[in-house]
């Protein structure tokens, strides 16, 4: 039955992803990615991955949406109707497709217990989190302990992604900057029911924020989940109340903040860590007890990434949105 | 359900094509990058795709629980990350695109070869 609806949900998610490409008013497109993403987050629920499920429904059909609708509103939201190659691409396409299926048919088949993937390290995380980290999560245990070098990596590549959009558009435009508020800028401070609706849905936002990064080592959940969440519970509060109240609430000065503090803490665990004998991002030295010294870092490490995830999303909107205001 | 054994693996190719044919037939630059986002949604259902255990459930231990089959966590963790840094370079992306609109007055790539090449 689980199968029949997995099928199902593939096919809906195919044939959203060709109305995607079809479609040639961007706004239609944009939101049809979210429902995209929305659909993916449910094939991947019923794939056992509850934690990717939980990041793909915050950051694809949340986050992403509204980055991508201000970038339409800073440039256009028509496609012109030019299709180059468009011969080649089909043919290119065809031909790769047929290669690679005719690969698949030698993988194991979906659920089987003897695949490769399931016979080499992964029993092992799966035993030895118990002993070794003891939380319930191996997601988060992996994530955060066991490949902690990895998620440090990535936390620092979007940190320079936060970065590199912060020096693409705050720079001030040719085009002299008016700060003046715009009505675009008010918000839909004039519209009752979102106003009623949305003001009453983003502290319950950013509560279940809260609880998805501190209760992350025992179920679904952790910092970059965490930190997507509490991003579109802000990003909503900005949407309703205008762009400059949302600033009141979480100034610029400290988004900067939580950026680099996020990331400078994941890393003074590590160093910490280093001090007490142990390996950089070893927690089992940070207490005497090694089990109660990997719950610490695991807690730290989650809250550094939190903070980042969070900051940099942020930051991000705001350069979109500061940006529409001037031009 | 022997026959549908595949089916998951067919279906990222098709949308990793579909992403693939986005990129290389239109010249609008933010559906380009729709484009590939798909394609890169298509490289998560692979990977999430090889994850599961038949029987399994997600991999939270029970405590107490006895002959609970648990599915593959590695590649969740991968994409967990791999989704986050996806928004954080799409958003790099498109920064890119609101400086060349500002720049040439257009999001489409043969209209900006048009005004480079005078």
């Amino acid at each position: 039955m689980i199968t029949l609806f997995g099928v199902f949900l593939l096919c809906l998610l195919l044939i959203t992803a060709i109305a995607i490409v079809r479609e040639q008013n961007l706004f239609a497109a944009v939101m049809l990615t979210s429902i995209f993403s929305l659909q993916m987050a449910a094939i991947f629920f019923i794939l056992d991955a509850a934690d990717v499920a939980l990041t793909e429904a915050a950051v694809g059909a949340g986050v992403a949406t509204v980055l991508l609708l201000g970038a339409l509103a800073l440039t256009t939201n028509h496609e012109q109707e030019v299709k180059r190659h468009k011969a080649m691409a089909v043919v290119v396409a065809a031909f790769t497709s047929l290669l690679i299926i005719f690969a698949t048919v030698d993988m194991p088949r979906l659920g089987d217990p003897m695949a490769p993937a399931h016979q080499h390290v992964a029993p092992w995380y799966l035993a030895e989190t118990p002993k070794q980290v003891g939380i319930p999560n191996v997601v988060t245990a992996i994530l955060a302990s066991f490949r902690g070098y990895d998620t440090l990596g990535e936390l620092f590549v979007i940190f320079t992604a936060g970065v590199g959009v912060l020096f693409l558009l705050t720079n001030s435009p040719s085009s002299s900057p008016s700060r003046l508020p715009s009505a675009d800028a008010q918000g839909l401070r004039h519209h009752l029911v979102p106003r009623v609706v949305g003001r009453l849905l983003v502290p319950f936002i950013v509560l279940f924020g809260l609880y998805v990064q501190f209760h992350g080592d025992f179920g679904p959940g952790g910092g970059f989940q965490a930190g997507a969440l509490i991003c579109a519970g802000l990003i909503l509060y900005a949407l309703i109340e205008g762009e400059s109240a949302a600033l009141l609430v979480v100034p610029r000065s400290l988004l900067l903040a939580l950026i680099s503090g996020g990331a400078l803490l994941y890393l003074a665990v590590g160093l910490a860590g280093l001090l007490r004998g142990g390996n950089f991002l070893d927690y089992s030295v940070l207490l005497s007890d090694p089990v109660a010294g990997q719950h610490l870092g695991i807690l730290l490490v989650e809250l550094g990434v939190g903070l980042t995830v969070t900051g940099v999303l942020l930051t991000i909107f705001h350069a979109f949105a500061a940006r529409e205001q001037r031009s | 359900m022997e026959i549908f054994g595949l089916f998951n693996y067919w279906m990222f190719v098709i949308l990793l094509m579909t992403g693939i044919y986005t990129v290389m037939s239109r010249t609008n630059l933010i559906k380009k990058l729709i484009g590939m986002s798909i394609f890169q949604s298509a490289v998560f259902l692979l990977y999430i795709s090889m994850d599961k255990v038949d029987g399994g459930t997600a991999p939270i231990l029970q405590p107490g629980a006895v002959d609970v089959i648990y599915s593959n966590p590695l590649p969740q963790v991968l994409i967990l990350t791999a989704i986050v840094v996806g928004i954080a370079t799409l958003s790099l992306g498109l920064a890119l695109v609101v400086r060349i609109h500002e720049a040439y007055g257009t999001i489409e790539e043969h209209e900006i070869r048009e005004q480079d090449r005078v």
